[in-house]
């Protein structure tokens, strides 16, 4: 009973996170973000769905996403004109109906196997489709793309939908419930045999099911939840253009997935809240911004091929264990020296693409034509780099020690 | 007509055999490793960068013996240090690390090169047209690069069929617990065909830079292509490659030089529309328009019907 209650607990946190967000920050800088990271979360789950739950890597995820936000958008016209009636609020449906539909179709006949012939088939529809929307320009606008406005329609609850507020309500409202729906998906049958597929195809045949089918169900989810995140970036921006359906997007979505945790339902949440607050904090002020995303996602496929989600995890046994906080320390003296490198690091890659003499960095004025501060980001490299080294035996040590099962028998504790 | 159709076809040979030099190296790495490397084509614009870089000081042909050979190096450390580290986490990890470095290579290159494309030049020395035909010149250089790209299958077809390295390569990829007993060192031929291939990529990009442009985006233009190439001969084929490589630089070659569309189709059946039609985008396609697309659909097309590729092995 007591799970039951933590279950439900989690779920009304969610929803009252969600609710109070706003309302704690209620900048319209903070709500813009608070949209986009809604329509990231949405979209990375879906991702999710297919690579983490159903072993499926997709290099062509972004058509759904695309084609549900384009579509949405020619809803959105349709209203303008007055051509047809409908609400503001099912717009997302609108997207999600479009993924669910590609799904069915491209599913259809990319499901049959996983693994490499899988990807390859959803990079050749993400080019086909990606290059097919500069040739049909009449639905995807070519360059220029598509735009509509959101505010023709009937106003739902008093909200007109002039500003990011209400489409943050909208927003928080399908965020949820994709979120529920999605996680629930993960309990059924459906969603368990697709585990089961990932893992081994062949013994899942054995049982009596069908990889392909099994497969084609949650490719088909998986599009039609990429379609509601479409339909609610269409909602927010209101304007579309063909980067939002070609490979680009497709990666950025593996990034979120991959870097927040495959395999872990919060995974992709992280990774989407994560990336979208980078993206706003440092394309601000860098433009290296990319080059530090390459570098964090290589650095997390080689030493975190779990994500964030499972470095989290990874302290389970030990916190189960009450060690938890022998870990703390160890930590601490691997962790400053590697932020010192890390630091002098992004300082020297700064300064070697800085476009005026001085460089601020972190209360820092760097000059960028004194040999000084170059030697001394050098030497702080170094430093940090040389005590890193020197202090991860420690660590390990001290996670072995974390990790070792009791000497007495029968206080394991349950996982 | 005639000049049209001859000039395509040298054009598509040009792009076609390019295009192997690049799969050749895939398609081997694939049969050793099991794992399409995605960022096979950012050596290719490494290759083209380094060797812009050192012609600026050196000259072009320093520049085409050393970028490849540099490339190499850097293919190989990636093996080494990245990709075998990856591999026990499963092909998937694999195949997005390649990714992820595919990624990496292109904003490095941002890095250290800039945005902007770079002026890179076809040497002095073949600055002049082979030959004129029906009054249209083909260029030394086109020649030039027909000919290294011919010279590199030949030399590649050699080495892994006729000499003793090839030999144990090819026993490798089957059977590598056996080579291993046999006193080699499997994970370095690994690493050694690794780095062969990347350089092989490098010198693609050499040899390319000067005619497709070197720009931070030269990767993203033809890593797809190459792609489908290897999965079309079917994956770890090399004859498949080649025939695919020439498949696809055929055919793009004539879909651009062609002037047909559906404007023309719909006259022949005698059908017309109304100008202002719903549907006006498809009725006015012509085939220079849907070039691009024809490699992908062309990957779907045979992923469906015939998955193992055209000279692949039927899948156990």
């Amino acid at each position: 009973m007591k799970t039951l209650a933590a279950k439900w607990g989690l779920w009304g946190g969610y929803l009252a996170v969600l609710l109070l967000l706003p309302q704690v920050f209620d900048s319209i800088l903070a709500i813009s973000i608070f949209n986009q990271m809604a329509i990231a979360i949405v979209f990375a789950l879906s991702y999710n769905m297919l690579l983490g739950q159903g072993g499926m890597l997709s290099f062509g995820h972004a058509v759904y996403f695309g084609l549900g936000g384009f579509l949405a958008v020619h809803v959105l016209r349709l209203m303008e004109f007055e051509t047809v009636y409908f609400s503001i609020a099912l717009i997302p449906l609108i997207g999600g109906l479009t993924g669910l539909f590609a799904g069915i179709f491209v599913g259809s006949f990319s499901t049959r196997k996983a693994g490499t012939v899988f990807a390859m088939i959803s990079l050749g529809i993400g080019e086909l489709v990606a290059a097919s929307s500069l040739i049909f320009t009449g639905f995807f606008g070519g360059e220029a793309g598509v735009s509509g406005d959101r505010t023709f329609g009937p106003p739902l609850f008093g909200m007109d939908f002039f500003s990011d507020v209400d489409v943050y309500y909208l927003a928080a409202f399908w965020v949820f419930v994709s979120t529920l729906f999605m996680y629930l998906f993960t309990r059924t049958p459906a969603g368990r045999m697709a585990n089961a597929v990932r893992d081994n195809p062949e013994r899942a045949e054995f049982i009596g099911y069908s990889a392909r089918w099994v497969r084609f169900i949650s490719f088909c989810a998986s599009g039609m939840f990429a379609g509601v995140a479409g339909g609610l970036f269409a909602l927010n921006y209101e304007f579309l253009t063909d980067e939002n359906l070609n490979l680009v997007t497709s990666g950025r979505v593996l990034l979120m997935a991959y870097i927040g945790g495959l395999g872990f339902f919060i995974g992709p949440i992280i990774g989407a809240i994560v990336l979208t607050l980078m993206n706003f904090l440092l394309s601000n002020y860098t433009e290296l911004f990319l080059l530090y995303l390459g570098i964090l996602f290589a650095l997390t496929v080689l030493f975190l091929p779990r994500g964030f989600a499972g470095f989290i995890m990874m302290h389970q046994i030990a916190w189960l264990r009450g060690r938890l906080h022998s870990l703390a320390l160890p930590y601490l003296l691997t962790g400053l020296p590697a932020l010192l490198f890390i630091l002098s690091a992004v300082c020297l890659l700064e300064l070697s693409h800085a476009n005026e003499p001085v460089l601020h960095f972190l209360g820092l004025s760097l000059a960028r034509d004194s040999a000084l501060s170059w030697i001394g980001l050098v030497l702080g490299a170094g430093l940090g780099a040389l005590l890193t080294a020197k202090s991860t035996p420690r660590l390990r040590r001290a996670w072995e020690a974390a990790n070792a099962p009791n000497s007495e028998a029968g206080q394991e504790a349950a996982p | 007509m005639p000049e049209v159709l001859v000039f395509a076809t040298l054009n598509g040979l040009v792009t076609g055999l390019l295009l192997f030099m690049l799969a050749s190296g895939l398609t081997v790495i694939f049969s050793m490793m099991g794992v399409l490397n995605f960022a096979h084509a950012s050596f290719y614009m490494l290759g083209a960068y380094f060797a812009y870089s050192i012609s600026l000081y050196f000259g072009y042909w320093i520049g085409l013996i050393v970028a490849p050979l540099i490339v190499g190096v850097l293919g190989a450390l990636v093996e080494r240090y990245g990709l075998r580290r990856v591999h026990q986490h499963g092909h998937v990890a694999e195949l997005v690390f390649t990714f992820g470095l595919a990624f990496l290579i292109e904003e490095t290159v941002q890095f250290f090169w800039g945005a902007d494309t770079k002026n890179y030049q076809t040497p002095e020395l073949l600055n002049f047209p082979l030959f004129t035909l029906f009054g249209q010149e083909f260029s030394a250089y086109r020649g030039f690069m027909l000919a290294i790209s011919i010279g590199i299958f030949i030399g590649l077809y050699q080495v892994l069929t006729r000499s003793r390295v090839g030999l144990i390569i090819q026993a490798a990829i089957t059977h590598p617990h056996m080579v291993a007993n046999l006193g080699h060192n499997v994970p370095l031929i690994f690493t050694a065909v690794f780095g062969v291939g990347t350089a092989l990529a490098g010198l693609a990009g050499v040899i390319a830079g000067p005619v497709l442009t070197t720009f931070p985006g030269m990767a993203l233009v033809l890593g797809s292509i190459v792609f489908v190439i290897v999965v079309i001969g079917g994956l770890g084929s090399l004859p498949g490659a080649l025939i695919a490589s020439l498949l696809i630089g055929l055919l793009q070659s004539y879909a651009i030089a062609a002037n047909v569309g559906m404007p023309e189709l719909l006259e022949l059946l005698g059908l017309e529309f109304p100008p202002s039609h719903p549907l006006d985008d498809l009725w006015t396609l012509d085939l220079a328009q849907i070039a691009p697309t024809l490699p992908f659909l062309l990957l779907v097309l045979v992923l469906i019907f015939r998955p193992a590729g055209l000279m692949g092995k039927r899948e156990q």
